[in-house]
């Protein structure tokens, strides 16, 4: 019995050792490779859940963040990226220099949604002004009535996304003016239910993330409306606001980066990124995300045919920018 | 007797204050013996205590889940679909790969720095490095596993990556538990094989790695343990988190029979789909979530559970 464990141990080791030699037989498996941001997930699974029972075709989706998408899409090592913000210049150059051009394709929007707490019954809307008191890079605002004269004196907290977020760079830009300037003395999660957890048990607290998150806590959490910077009428974030265009700045488009050489010839990859546009109205709703107008899907569509690659935004994210003269951009 | 008798006459006259001094010297000692008892009980009882209500508040949350469909369920946008199924079979692949790569190198290694290796500056360095190494955060294994295995190695994000990765964090784990089974064998046992001619390869083999191994198991599978909770060396390395469809089989009917096709295969990891389904937004991901938390802990009970009976199991053999 004592030799045989000996033998065993011998055993595992031989066959330990072949492993070095075989792992180099790489068989081609067939599959589509996407990953990218946390916040497009959802619906790229829905998508690559359907699409794949449906055709057969294997789909793996993975997380790595819109940033760490890209640099895997730059190597060339994924054929589809997730991303919350478009691409910037120095993935746009990563991507050049490894030879890889991609198709930039908005399939969704998301609402950035300011939420307060249940108890709060004096900051129902706000400006973006306000909203930048409390946020801006050097704010030292530790109080609801220094903000706006009108509301008490309780203590503000504020709640919001790590510095690594999507969300975090599309709400700095569209609130501070800024990507990436905001204070720091603020308490940051890289986990929405941490900040929904945070703001309703804070009567003065403040946070901001996606809808689908709000529209899942409506019950402990109010959402602020929000008055747009030369306008006096405040809009709250909901799918019919953010489809016409009032729910300003805070509604962002999401995208899709497809591997253009790809894109063009493989027929999977095209069959899917057809699938994908023409299942995205019905698939966002589900994932309780908002999708685009259909005219605006038809321009997309109409885009992807086109093959044309490139990004609208050259390398600068923008707020407030009209899917259909992103496109138009592009040429 | 007669003596002690007297003896004990002599100090009961002479000193009954010192023996009373004594008696409740014992007294305050036995006091002292029952304090640090009392703590020691409500430390533990703590410590059960969190787990225990971790665990039991994970069941609670999860248990409608945890069904024979969860196990058999690729992952779904509908919270009621989705399943482990991808998961479990790419922990299970992982940890696979983990064991043959760490067990066969750390108790080789422990072994050798036990046995053979001369005691100088050189193995002082090595034994520093080696409990340095069980100490240092997982997220190292990962960017360095990142660096080595998936671009230096072109190894990619697979199964066979992960594997290596958690063998990294485990090795440190089973050397030294290696070396602690190893230290705990009489010298007696050597000596007695060496007098009778056996040489070191012989003392090694049929009685230092016969009697330590109950010891170098109980280390291998609470390293395995720790491997199966790891999630920041897997995903920092490309674990994927929606992944429907499993590794190719390792063995088939056709022509060559056995394939190795399935360490290329991407995968994903139990505690992936946990920490992925816990930041959704929808409610019943997050009972999801819960359940995989239970079937990790229960694995991971299991696996401790198997060491310590293993251990008892191999001691109870041992006669000497």
């Amino acid at each position: 019995m004592n030799s045989n464990k000996i033998k065993s141990l011998g055993l595992v080791a031989l066959v330990a050792s072949t492993f070095t030699f075989t792992s180099n037989i790489n068989a081609e498996v067939k599959t589509i490779t996407i990953d990218g941001s946390s916040t497009v997930y959802p619906i790229t699974e829905a998508v690559a859940e359907d699409f794949q029972k449906k055709t057969g075709t294997k789909v793996t989706v993975g997380i790595s963040g819109t940033g760490g998408g890209f640099k895997k899409f730059c190597r060339g090592e994924t054929l589809i990226s997730d991303a919350s913000r478009p691409i910037l210049k120095k993935e746009i150059d990563m991507c050049a220099e490894n030879g890889i051009t991609y198709i930039e394709l908005p399939i969704a929007y998301d609402a950035l949604t300011v939420v307060t707490n249940k108890g709060n019954d004096w900051a129902k809307t706000m400006t973006v002004a306000e909203l930048k008191k409390m946020w801006e890079s050097g704010s030292s605002v530790k109080n609801w009535k220094d903000v706006n004269p009108a509301w008490p004196n309780q203590p503000l907290k504020l709640y919001g996304p790590g510095a690594d977020s999507g969300t975090f760079d599309y709400f700095t830009e569209a609130i501070n003016g800024k990507a990436k300037s905001s204070r720091g003395d603020y308490t940051a999660s890289e986990d929405d239910n941490v900040l929904v957890t945070g703001v309703s048990g804070d009567k003065g607290g403040l946070g901001y993330f996606g809808l689908a998150y709000y529209l899942e806590n409506k019950d402990k959490l109010n959402a602020v409306g929000i008055i747009a910077k030369d306008k006096t009428t405040a809009v709250l974030p909901s799918e019919q606001t953010v489809m016409d265009g009032t729910y300003q700045p805070l509604a962002r488009p999401l995208f899709i980066y497809v591997n253009a050489a790809k894109g063009a010839f493989d027929k999977d990859v095209k069959a899917f990124v057809e699938y994908y546009i023409a299942n995205a109205p019905k698939l966002v709703k589900e994932v309780k995300y908002v999708p685009l107008n259909s005219s605006e899907y038809t321009a997309v569509s109409a885009h992807w045919k086109s093959l044309k690659s490139g990004s609208g935004f050259g390398g600068t994210p923008e707020v407030g920018v009209k899917i259909e003269e992103l496109i138009k951009r592009i040429k | 007797m007669e003596k002690i008798n007297q003896e004990n006459l002599n100090a009961q006259s002479t000193s009954s204050k010192t023996l009373e001094e004594v008696r409740s010297m014992i007294k305050a000692h036995k006091r002292n013996d029952l304090i640090f008892a009392s703590v020691g009980f409500v430390v533990i009882t703590l410590i059960l205590l969190t787990l225990l209500t971790l665990f039991i508040d994970l069941v609670i949350d999860g248990y409608p889940k945890i069904t024979y469909d969860f196990f058999t369920s690729f992952p779904s946008r509908r919270a009621a679909n989705a399943g482990i199924f991808s998961a479990w079979v790419g922990s299970s692949l992982v940890l696979l790969i983990t064991f043959l790569s760490a067990v066969p190198l750390g108790v080789a290694s422990g072994i050798y720095l036990e046995e053979y290796a001369p005691k100088n500056w050189f193995s002082d360095l090595i034994e520093v490095n080696v409990s340095n190494l069980a100490g240092v955060p997982s997220i190292i294994y990962g960017l360095l596993a990142l660096g080595l295995f998936v671009y230096g190695l072109k190894l990619g994000h697979t199964i066979v990556t992960a594997g290596l990765t958690l063998g990294l964090l485990m090795l440190p784990i089973v050397i030294v538990s290696t070396r602690e089974a190893i230290r705990s064998i009489p010298i007696a046992i050597r000596e007695a094989a060496y007098a009778v001619g056996a040489t070191k390869w012989q003392v090694v083999l049929h009685h230092v790695v016969q009697y330590s191994f109950g010891g170098i198991l109980t280390g291998v599978i609470i390293g395995m343990a720790r491997a199966i909770g790891e999630t920041a060396p897997v995903i920092t390395i490309g674990a994927l988190t929606f992944i429907a469809f499993l590794p190719p089989p390792p063995i088939s009917l056709s022509y060559p029979f056995i394939s190795f096709e399935w360490l290329q295969s991407s995968f994903t990891v139990l505690p992936i789909q946990m920490f992925n389904w816990l930041s959704r937004p929808d409610h019943a991901f997050h009972i999801n979530a819960a359940a995989t938390g239970a079937v990790i802990i229960v694995l991971t009970l299991i696996m401790n559970g198997t060491a310590i009976w293993l251990r008892y199991k191999i001691r109870k053999n041992i006669k000497w």
